[in-house]
């Protein structure tokens, strides 16, 4: 019946979050949304990787240097140093802790719903 | 990916009226959604009244009463959870709650939608589940009030 929502993983203290409105305008385009796919894996990406990664195949550097700070500045991706080398790694906090709020607020009417049933159906 | 709306829907045995009466009876509304309001819902005015969840009654409810489809739609925009009394959340986007009826063989189809969470600050977001960590207990102690009586 009740569930909290799970995990406390995206659910971060500090200015790291930014407005979910930012986190979906993020993702509201195609390149980002291809970008986001392929750092999903797991692996850091060098800025070389992720230009051949995308779908159309012919980004340039600096239109995906580009993407990469859109999605930077919201949180969900972020930049690591390998060496010399820049690499952009997936970060789940914002979009896990969207999701939550939903789970947190689906499950409030959940109850209130069933409260109505009862109150309805008696 | 992520997704911006809760949908939920629900089949109530009993008449799409009783669930009209229930939804949109300022009084019957209160009772199950647990708030004591001033007044009768009026299009295009804010449904006001105080929460009776014990441990909450400080906290003041508040809502935008948008449509009122008789025995099809009722719909309001308001801030989900914004139980901090001390803050002011005029200026955030407020999200739309909707009420949807539909009569069946058995009774009313109910669908509930809630939309514009793309909106919702990550502050507020936070001080939800916050608030909620100590409020939980308080709700299954409700519930289980509610369940022994009937």
């Amino acid at each position: 019946m009740l569930q909290r929502p799970s995990g406390g993983a995206g659910r971060r203290r500090g200015g790291s979050l930014r407005d979910g409105a930012q986190v979906f305008a993020a993702l509201g385009d195609e390149t980002r949304l291809a970008l986001v796919a392929k750092l999903c894996r797991g692996e850091p990406l060098s800025i070389s990787e992720l230009t051949q990664s995308t779908a159309s195949g012919r980004m340039t550097r600096q239109a995906v240097t580009k993407h990469l700070r859109v999605l930077e500045r919201v949180g969900m991706v972020r930049c690591v140093r390998a060496g010399r080398e820049r690499r952009f790694e997936f970060n789940p906090a914002p979009v896990e802790e969207m999701r939550e709020y939903l789970e947190f607020v689906s499950a409030k009417w959940d109850e209130a719903l069933g409260r109505l049933q009862a109150f309805v159906e008696e | 990916m992520a997704n911006d709306r809760i949908e939920k829907q629900i089949e109530l045995k009993a008449p799409v009226a009783r669930v009209w009466r229930a939804l949109t009876d300022y009084r019957e509304f209160g009772e199950w959604f647990r708030v004591k309001l001033e007044g009768p819902f009026v299009p295009g005015q804010t449904a006001r009244g105080n929460i009776t969840w014990p441990g909450y009654e400080h906290v003041v409810w508040e809502a935008v009463v948008q449509k009122m489809e008789p025995e099809r739609l009722f719909s309001f925009t308001w801030h989900p959870y914004s139980v901090d009394p001390k803050a002011d959340y005029s200026k955030e986007t407020p999200t739309l709650v909707e009420f949807r009826l539909e009569a069946t063989a058995n009774g009313t189809l109910l669908t509930l939608t809630e939309s514009g969470f793309d909106k919702v600050p990550a502050a507020r977001r936070e001080e939800a589940f916050l608030r909620n960590d100590g409020g939980w207990a308080q709700q299954m102690e409700n519930i289980e009030a509610h369940v022994a009586k009937a």
